[in-house]
């Protein structure tokens, strides 16, 4: 039995909603942590982790998903995203060059080596992923504006 | 006095600025302004540096290697006169457009969401004209053509969204067809850098891939540079953009994607066969008589001066496709000339519609009693556009007639006078029903525009009419001379290019 | 000719999208078609880097695998760019699709025409 006045979708999915969305939300950081080792990376796991908060905002509605990321949060962390990228890259200019890999690479195979690549990596998830839910958020706010028309 | 590690500065500047915008744009007053201006600024400096510098440098180049990955693995930042000339075109424009902004937005909401558009637009063209790699170019070009998309969208009404959307569909088709290009080039060559390219080019020999993406990319960047018959976007954007940012698209932007990209590879990757300059040469001719007298029936100023640039472009074409060295100096003369008076032509109409509030000529007239900066800056744009002597466009058209006659293209040069004739009435069209002639009753009350308006106008006119000194002697070899040296000294291979 | 087949397919993708562009009405279905063209190009970088016999260009920690009998994996970063600007366009593009359908109430092209001459 659905009430057409509660915001969201019905009880199961919510109930199932608390559960994979952290889920989703684990998988996308392995995979732009491990972004120097396996396939993935910045952008396929910003994507993941965007996925994650769209999950959450159809399971419960707008107003109560809103407590976890607000457009302007969501703002935000895309602009902090792009100034570290760039951050990262200027700073390499003290080190003889644009772009340099200037952190000590480690060996091979590690989680923790190849210098600078996985924080550019954590830079970009953090912009694509508050990007795509941005986006998202956008195409839904003008949705409902048309709706109540 | 700049050394080649600042040479990526160019793109980070912008790029930071948008960003920083971005993020402190709502919340602080007037950040975006304060970032926006130092960040074009910045930029400014660093390109007038850069031209002098490279008057001491030997060998007239610097580069750089991103993260110190050597060519022809990695990607590598080259900066020759070309390039400064187009790095003082582009930022020189930006700077003045943006002083214009700075009151000409205020009727918009959402300031901070145009500085930070416009800065990601600068950062995308400075990005184009520095680059050695192919692909790097084509990503930049994106970034530039998305900025320019959202900005003609600005204002959200009904014209700026249907010429959007055209302008969108039709940029991303040339994008995908210069992608395609850039395949094909690399299945052949299996190389991505632009002077590596050029070697292997002259190894391989000419074959049909190479025919292919040379058609491919003059389809795609000849859509970028608003070629006939690719312009048919061009009409329908530049008139419904803010007036800062049509004197963007029609006074920069359509000459660093377009123009330069076709100039770099034709030139310096390709090698300029006989076959390809005529081809220009009737593009550029269809161009000049499809913008002209498709401008003389227009009664909406801004249409009139968007069909005015398709004519426009298809001179500097013309002296590209004629090749000679002369030629090229024309164009590259007229290339910056146009940047100058067709940005000022803009921005003269954004502030006719500023105090006016239409664009309609049929409806405005005897606006020089009333406004009288503005209706100075337009005469003398309108003198240059027109080529009337001595204002700087007379010496550019002058020369590239004078080229085509010497080269024996006679056909193209009485032509290129035709359609001077041409640009002479529509000109006159515009001065005429706007600007001379009795007030209307209703349009009395009009006052001047706002003081920042003012400043990028007089600076621009001023501009206008010392542009013709660049052709002094002494001056000449150091600014114009160097950049078309650069084309027409053909093919650059890696050897020269690899420090 | 067999060799060359799936480049011919690739291309053929691509006039598909392009002939959805310039024929359909509705601004959807000219979306659609600009992406379609966009997977047509992506399909045709990866396809040239395709070497026969060849495995992913990863290493691995545990075997000692030699770069000869890998594929080429730039194209594959190119691809991975081309993929994020057509995201950046489409986005976009359905943003002014959105809107146009708010002020001119519909969805079709032809109606959409103010700006003439």
């Amino acid at each position: 039995m659905s009430r057409e006045h509660s915001p969201g979708m019905s009880v199961i999915v919510k109930m199932v909603t608390r559960l994979t969305a952290w889920v989703i939300l684990l998988y996308g950081i392995y995979i732009v942590l491990n972004g120097h080792l396996t396939p993935g990376g910045g952008f396929a796991g910003g994507v993941i982790i965007a996925l994650a908060f769209v999950h959450s905002v159809l399971a419960f509605g707008k107003d109560e998903a809103s407590k976890i990321a607000t457009k302007a949060g969501a703002s935000m962390v895309e602009a902090l995203g792009a100034i570290l990228f760039i951050a990262i890259a200027l700073l390499g200019l003290s080190w003889g060059g644009f772009f340099v890999n200037f952190l000590p690479k480690g060996t091979p195979f590690d989680l923790v080596s190849a210098g600078t690549i996985p924080l550019s990596n954590i830079a970009i998830s953090l912009k694509v992923g508050a990007g795509l839910f941005s986006i998202f958020l956008t195409v839904t706010i003008l949705m409902k504006s048309e709706e109540k028309k | 006095m700049i050394s080649s590690s600042t040479i990526p500065l160019f793109m980070a500047i912008p790029l930071g600025g948008a960003f920083l915008c971005a993020l402190l744009g709502k919340r602080v007053k007037s950040a975006a302004d304060g970032i926006g201006i130092m960040a074009v600024v910045g930029v400014f400096m660093l390109s007038i540096f850069s031209v002098i510098t490279l008057q001491a440098t030997d060998g007239g180049r610097l580069t750089t290697a991103i993260g110190n990955w050597q060519a022809p693995y990695g990607i590598q930042l080259v900066l020759d006169s070309f390039t400064s000339f187009m790095l003082v075109t582009v930022n020189l424009i930006a700077f003045l457009v943006m002083i214009y902004s700075i009151s000409y937005m205020t009727r918009y909401t959402d300031k901070w969401k145009f500085h930070t558009l416009f800065l990601l637009m600068l950062a995308g063209m400075n990005g184009v004209v520095i680059t050695g790699d192919l692909f790097n170019l084509f990503v930049f070009l994106e970034v530039a053509s998305i900025a320019s998309y959202a900005l003609v969208a600005f204002g959200t009404g009904k014209n700026e969204l249907e010429a959007a959307f055209k302008y969108a569909v039709m940029g991303s088709m040339g994008s995908l067809l210069i992608l395609l290009g850039i395949g094909f080039l690399y299945s052949y060559t299996s190389t991505l850098n632009m002077a590596d390219m050029a070697e292997r080019l002259q190894l391989l020999g000419d074959s049909r891939i190479t025919l292919t993406a040379m058609v491919m990319f003059l389809m795609g960047f000849g859509l970028k540079a608003a070629m006939v018959p690719f312009h048919a976007w061009l009409p329908d954007a530049h008139p419904s953009a803010p007036a800062p940012i049509s004197a963007m698209l029609s006074g920069v932007l359509i000459k660093a994607l377009g123009i330069y990209a076709i100039c770099r590879l034709l030139f310096n990757v390709f090698g300029m066969a006989p076959q390809v300059s005529s081809l220009l040469m009737v593009f550029a001719a269809v161009s000049m008589a499809v913008g002209a007298v498709l401008a003389l029936k227009q009664w909406d100023m801004k249409r009139l001066l968007a069909y005015s640039s398709i004519s426009q472009v298809g001179y500097i074409l013309l002296g590209i496709g004629i090749g000679t060295p002369l030629a090229l100096l024309g164009a590259l003369f007229h290339l910056f000339n146009h940047a100058v008076f067709k940005s000022l032509l803009f921005l003269d109409s954004g502030a006719v519609e500023y105090a006016t509030g239409t664009r309609d000529l049929r409806k405005m007239g005897g606006l020089s009693s009333r406004l009288p900066i503005t209706s100075g800056s337009t005469l003398i744009a309108s003198a240059s556009v027109a080529g009337i002597p001595p204002f700087a466009g007379f010496w550019s058209k002058l020369i590239i007639i004078l080229a085509a006659v010497q080269a024996g293209y006679w056909f193209y040069a009485a032509w290129a006078v035709v359609i001077s004739v041409i640009t002479l009435a529509y000109v006159m069209k515009i001065t005429r029903y706007g600007f001379l002639g009795r007030i209307k009753k209703q349009l009395e009350v009009i006052v001047e525009v706002p003081a920042f308006m003012r400043i990028a106008l007089v600076a621009l006119a001023l501009i206008c009419l010392l542009g013709g000194l660049l052709l002094l002697p002494g001056v000449r070899e150091g600014f114009l001379g160097q950049a078309s040296d650069v084309l027409s000294r053909g093919v650059v291979t890696l050897s020269e290019v690899v420090r | 000719m067999n060799a060359y087949l799936p480049y011919v397919m690739c291309i053929v993708l691509f006039c598909l999208g392009v002939y959805a562009v310039l024929a359909k009405r509705n601004i959807i279905k000219i979306l659609i078609g600009l992406c379609i063209a966009e997977y047509a190009v992506n399909l045709f970088l990866i396809l040239v880097a395709y070497r026969v016999g060849g495995r992913s260009p990863i290493f691995s920690s545990t075997d000692v695998i030699l770069p000869d009998v890998m594929v080429d994996p730039l194209p594959q970063a190119l691809v991975l760019t081309a993929i994020v600007i057509g995201l950046a366009t489409t986005a976009f593009l359905v943003a002014i699709a959105m809107r146009l359908h708010d002020r001119f109430g519909t969805y079709d092209i032809t109606k959409i025409r103010e700006l003439r001459g």
